[in-house]
């Protein structure tokens, strides 16, 4: 069958149908004044030659960086097999599939991703992926109101130093359903969450505590004793984390005496390249006894009426299609094209296989932190134990750094003044797996060189 | 036919309550409501303490091919729910009038009298009404 629907012929005869001359006549309704001819701004149409062309001299004015820029999404090394595994005809699909139990090959693919990230993060049970990790966290946000029976207020607690980007989806998505965030400041001297901000809190109903680990600022929040304040104040645990961290850390399931109650997070380090805009991924994993308000689809592992294992769509009676407005939510697709790289990815690594890259990246930004603080006018701004991103305070703004430092062929990290102005001038930058020392001594001379030019001017 | 119990009453939306001589209440939902529902694997009861006004969804019965809401016939306080439903739903498909129920009710005063509740005749016109 051809993908052209319908022919002039085919247009020509149902506008005769219908008693109408021309499609325009259909919209003739609107008036003139509402309607855009031209758009400004928006050339010709080219063709494909012409387009992948100009796309790829654009792409090479651009180069490619070395980049020391993390914030949320992070390059690593992505093994070849992850995309042409991940893009066979197979798999090669972006949602759940309709007649979802057709397809049994893309329903286990599913439950072995659910497998891995309920492992990950210490959780029984993980959905089938969200868009991405500030929408999970949103999505956690409101799940935690729906499960934490015993408060009322929908007051959410979330650390300045949980990502701002987050922070703002969480807001945008959750704060018409009634939701309050109340931020909870940082301590100055190590960028963890001040303990002492948490005493106004401790005669006040809180629904749920959110924890990022580590937080924007790469710094390793004291989680234990974050999750037991939460839980003795009947207050649910929402633990917003790195999945390539948590090889190395603690996971949100072993958190304080109880565990952490939700797990969210970015899934993009898992094998997923970096991409401005996306898609991206989100995970979402919780405990048994909340999964009726855990949004978004789950693949169950049953047994058919020959004995035989199958996989199906379960607990879909939370969903929108049975239960309309009552719905947990109204996510009921997957991001499944990511969660096929992602378990991939996951599967090829191994446990020890991504133990390496996180120790590693670790190793690398550490590297990096020395390299960079032994220049004059560059210091660490929080002390205590980083994962692999790092904020570095500068003698000056940063912003005309960065810039110096791109003319250099180098993307230095991000620039914290538009989101924590009260930091000065403040850098956050990254190293994974993916820098050498060569590298790494590059980024030094050129930000010594960048700094000593400055100086000069 | 759907079991209609004599020495119930019934709402339209098919829960059933049943007076205790204490005063209290006990409230389900009704055999044909288990019936249309199928086999349920998951029931949620309000926790005691919880204030109810009639009408107000107030517990969740969901089966394999449907989740629905249960309505409070008459206000009242919750004194417990059926914890036993948590790990064997299935007992509202199998004793919907028994160890079934849902909830225990203390009605607020007056609310019982003023509860709209159907006697069995009246119940069995609306399944009949229903094709049910």
């Amino acid at each position: 069958m051809a993908f052209i629907p319908h022919t002039e012929a085919d247009v020509a005869a149902m506008l005769e149908a219908i008693g109408v001359k021309r499609i325009e006549d259909l919209f003739d309704e609107i008036p003139p004044q509402l309607r855009v001819r031209a758009l400004a701004g928006v050339p010709e149409e080219l063709n494909e030659m012409e387009i992948g062309r100009h796309m790829s001299e654009r792409a090479r004015a651009d180069g490619i960086a070395l980049s020391f820029l993390g914030a949320g999404a992070y390059e690593h090394h992505i093994p070849a097999a992850v995309w042409a595994i991940t893009t066979r005809g197979e798999f090669y699909s972006a949602y759940t599939p309709y007649q979802a139990e057709a397809s049994q090959g893309t329903l286990q693919l599913i439950y072995e991703f659910q497998t891995m990230i309920a492992r990950l993060t210490g959780m029984s049970i993980a959905n089938a992926s969200l868009y991405d990790g500030a929408s999970a966290m949103a999505e956690a946000a409101l799940m935690a109101v729906r499960a934490n029976r015993k408060s009322s207020s929908a007051r959410i607690l979330v650390p300045a130093a949980v990502h701002p980007h987050y922070r703002r989806v969480a807001l945008a998505a959750a704060s018409n359903q009634g939701l309050k965030f109340d931020e909870l400041p940082y301590r100055a001297q190590d960028g963890g969450v001040d303990f002492s901000a948490l005493a106004r809190y401790d005669a006040e109903d809180i629904t749920a505590l959110i924890i990022q680990q580590p937080n924007f600022f790469g710094r390793l929040e004291e989680v234990d004793a974050l999750t037991d304040w939460a839980h003795a104040h009947a207050a649910l645990v929402i633990a917003v984390v790195n999945p390539t961290s948590l090889a190395l850390l603690k996971p949100p399931g072993e958190w304080g005496a109880r565990g952490a109650d939700i797990a969210v997070g970015e899934g993009q380090p898992l094998g997923v390249p970096l991409s401005g805009g996306g898609p991206y991924l989100g995970f979402m994993s919780t405990r048994t006894e909340h999964v009726r308000q855990m949004p978004g689809r789950i693949v169950g592992r049953t047994l058919d009426t020959a004995g035989q294992q199958g996989f199906t769509l379960t607990l879909q009676a939370r969903e929108q299609h049975i239960r309309r407005a009552k719905a947990t939510s109204n996510i009921c697709t997957n991001q499944g094209l990511l969660v096929t790289a992602a378990t991939i990815y996951l599967s090829l690594m191994g446990p020890q296989g991504l133990e390496r890259t996180a120790a590693a990246a670790h190793a690398r930004c550490r590297e990096l932190v020395a390299a960079l603080t032994r220049l004059p006018g560059v210091r660490l701004a929080f002390a205590g134990p980083y994962f692999h991103e790092a904020v570095l305070q500068l003698d000056r703004a940063v912003a005309p750094v960065l810039k110096a430092l791109s003319a250099r062929g180098i993307t230095g990290g991000l620039d914290l003044t538009p989101y924590y102005p009260e930091l000065g001038h403040a850098l956050l930058v990254c190293a994974t797996e993916t820098k050498s020392s060569a590298d790494i001594d590059r980024y030094r001379s050129a930000l010594g060189e960048a700094l000593a030019g400055a100086r000069a001017a | 036919m759907s079991s209609v119990p004599e020495d119930l009453k019934y709402t339209k939306s098919h829960e059933w309550v049943r007076a205790r001589p204490d005063g209290t209440v006990e409230i389900g939902i009704t055999d044909h409501a288990q019936h249309a529902l199928g086999d349920l694997v998951y029931v949620e009861v309000p926790d005691a303490g919880r204030v109810l006004v009639a009408g107000e969804a107030c517990a969740v019965v969901e089966s394999v091919k449907a989740a629905s809401d249960v309505y409070a016939p008459l206000a009242g306080q919750v004194i417990v729910g059926n914890s036993k439903l948590a790990a064997e739903p299935e007992t509202v498909n199998t004793d919907s009038y028994g160890e079934g129920w849902l909830m225990r009710l203390r009605p607020a005063p007056g609310a019982l009298e003023a509860a709209a509740l159907m006697s069995p005749a009246d119940y069995r016109k609306v399944l009949d009404a229903e094709g049910g």
